[in-house]
């Protein structure tokens, strides 16, 4: 039972990181249609950002640990966004209209670009930082005689899995109450005429881009103060089970990504708990290929219908 | 003003003194396809101006040419925000090849120049399309607001103020579904505003989608085939809104129409395309009675039907005459006067 919660814990905050990923991927699927295969890279770059910022403060002498974290997050998300921004200036926009496979292979590229640039600027070394928040609160104590474990909620998970909640309710208002989100589940459904309309699509689109890195740059500062390392390579694989979720939830759903993520968090977790560490992304796909036999358009995504 | 359109199949009416549009020369080829060929006209100030002619004429593409789908091959599609813009003004904004210039009168935009959203936002152009072009996934009321997007935006502080609630987006938002549901009560849709616009059936939608266009300010509103599937009574509402939108709302209307009822019940201004030229123009009356619309659109008429008639049997009875004068069989006669009397 024990052991049990505590699965559960882990599992509910690695689905947490991943959600924030895969909001990234599902809404800039919904508006345009496209993979962003780059959008893991993303919150690969948001990660050496947040480190980097971090060792700034300290060496400027900024003690405070609350301040530090809360200034990580925010230039992290700030910088990430105008690297979101960046790359679908660049590498998209030119794009846009042209055949469907070309934004997606230029994802691609742009992914490898990202890898390489980091790791040609930063090392290809892992880069540690050691924990900086401790401690926890004990749910459950241990046994000796029965053999039962201590249970713990550390604060780190705390602060992630209430992080994300609150991202999760002020980002679904803003998709359903602000003019924003209103432009842009409109650019979803037509753009040509949300465009009739006065809606500057092409803002809106990279609006998405900037808001889907930010959410990856929370993500990004979370996995790096949990985890502890970070190094190039995290964003293919986070970026690759983050888009798992988001087409187990239903590519193009909100809610969808949340679960999708978290469904993932708790499969891998739950299999490395009970079965083997080695097999859980055996695990994770499986259960993937699975569903999407039985429900083709993931847990909560809408049938695709054709646009005339 | 001097804007009025020289050329032979003119009628010179009061949609010159003070055109809100004004379409020149336009021509828009589609590679060795000339779609719309060297066309002018002018769109009154308040007038409600059709524009009608046989499938594949060219309409439509006059529409995507105003309101920016395409970008035409050569002319000039001016916009004025003002009555009083002398032509001095638009040669001015022409030779200076900036997309619009505000004057003392009121703006002018070269739409030909402007990209869609800005044709929009900033000329104040709206259409509609033949096929219903409605956000579907959407509740009736926020297919208005989406409308009302730049002003909510910028009221909103570029969303910041709208996800916390700030007390000048709260007086903006509630601005706009103010206007929103006053277009509803317009269009009898009060009630289903928060329904998924694709669950409205079709007469509502139709009128949904100008209500739509409305919510943008347009000072003009083109509308391509409003009446388009409707039975006549929402065909006679569709009637009553345009006349609405005219003299409540002062927006002046281009719609494109093949239901004469409505077109000649409601236009002050007809201009007739075929083949992409244009072949009258002028009052609803004078084109009714233009021998070129007649006999390139709205067929022949009853009156000359019969007089047709009349005078092929006239020819057949000549015939008969002449047939009988020259000595041939009454076996023989009747058939060959049958056969010239049915062209």
């Amino acid at each position: 039972m024990e052991y049990f919660v505590q699965q559960l814990i882990n599992g509910v905050t690695l689905g947490s990181i991943y959600g924030l990923i895969a909001i990234g991927y599902t809404m800039v699927y919904g508006i345009i249609g496209m993979i962003n295969f780059a959008h893991g890279d993303i919150f690969m770059v948001s990660a050496f950002i947040a480190l980097t910022v971090f060792l700034i403060m300290l060496a400027i002498g900024v003690t405070a640990l609350p301040l530090i974290l809360l200034a990580v997050l925010i230039i992290s998300m700030i910088f990430t966004s105008v690297w979101g921004w960046t790359v679908e200036r660049m590498a998209y926009r030119p794009l846009r209209g042209s055949f469907r496979l070309a934004p997606l292979i230029t994802a691609i590229g742009m992914s490898i670009t990202l890898q390489n640039f980091v790791q040609l600027t930063q090392g290809a070394r892992v880069k540690p930082l050691p924990p900086q928040i401790t401690g926890g609160i004990t749910l459950m104590q241990g046994d000796a005689e029965t053999g039962s474990i201590v249970v713990q909620l550390s604060y780190m998970q705390i602060i992630i899995i209430v992080t994300t909640v609150v991202l999760m309710a002020g980002f679904s208002m803003l998709i359903s109450k602000t003019s924003l989100g209103r432009a842009q589940r409109a650019c979803e459904q037509d753009a040509k005429m949300a465009s009739l309309l006065g809606v500057n699509v092409d803002r809106t689109i990279s609006l998405t881009f900037v808001m889907g890195a930010a959410l990856a740059a929370v993500a990004g500062v979370m996995f790096l103060l949990y985890y502890g390392v970070i190094d190039f390579y995290i964003g293919f694989i986070a970026g690759v089970k983050a888009f798992t979720a988001a087409v187990l939830g239903g590519i193009g759903s909100l809610p969808g990504a949340m679960l999708g993520g978290l469904a993932i968090g708790l499969i891998e977790t739950f299999w490395s708990g009970y079965f083997s560490v080695e097999y859980k992304d055996v695990a994770a796909f499986s259960i993937l290929a699975i569903t999407l036999i039985f429900l083709p358009s993931g847990l909560l995504g809408k049938p695709e219908v054709e646009k005339v | 003003m001097s804007a009025s359109i020289k050329d032979n199949v003119s009628e010179p009416g009061r949609w010159d003194e003070s055109p809100v549009l004004t379409v020149e020369n336009l021509t828009m080829r589609f590679g060795g396809l000339v779609a719309v060929d060297d066309l002018s006209f002018n769109v009154g100030r308040g007038d409600i101006t059709a524009l009608i002619g046989p499938n594949g004429a060219g309409k439509t593409t006059v529409f995507n040419c105003v309101t920016g789908f395409y970008k035409p091959t050569e002319g000039r599609i001016i916009m004025r925000h003002g009555s009083a813009i002398s032509d001095a003004e638009v040669r001015k904004l022409t030779e200076s090849g900036e997309q619009s210039m505000s004057t003392a009168e009121g703006a002018i935009f070269l739409l030909e120049r402007m990209p869609d959203f800005c044709i929009s936002r900033d000329a104040k152009v709206a259409r509609t399309f033949q096929n219903i072009r409605l956000f579907g996934g959407m509740t009736v009321l926020e297919n208005l607001l989406v409308a009302q997007h730049n002003a909510l935006m910028a009221a909103s502080g570029f969303t910041i103020g709208g996800i916390f609630n700030l007390p000048g987006f709260r007086k903006a938002r509630q601005k706009s579904i103010d206007k929103a549901v006053y277009w509803l009560e317009h269009i009898r849709l009060k009630e289903r505003a928060d329904e998924p616009a694709a669950a409205l059936p079709y007469g509502d939608q139709r009128r949904l989608e100008i209500a739509r266009a409305m919510c943008t300010d347009p000072q003009l509103l083109c509308l391509d085939e409003p009446a388009a599937g409707l039975n006549p009574r929402e065909s006679s509402e569709l009637n009553e809104l345009l006349q609405f939108i005219r003299s409540e709302a002062g927006t002046s209307v281009l719609l494109i129409e093949h239901d004469m009822g409505v077109v000649m019940e409601i236009s002050d201004h007809v201009v007739v395309l075929d083949y992409g030229e244009k072949i009258s123009d002028g009052s609803a009356d004078y084109v009714r009675n233009d021998p070129s619309v007649i006999a390139a659109y709205l067929g022949v008429e009853d009156e000359e039907v019969a007089e047709a008639e009349a005078e092929a049997a006239a020819a057949a009875a000549a015939a008969a005459a002449a047939a009988s004068a020259a000595g041939q069989t009454m076996s023989g006669g009747e058939p060959a006067g049958e056969q010239e009397t049915k062209p």
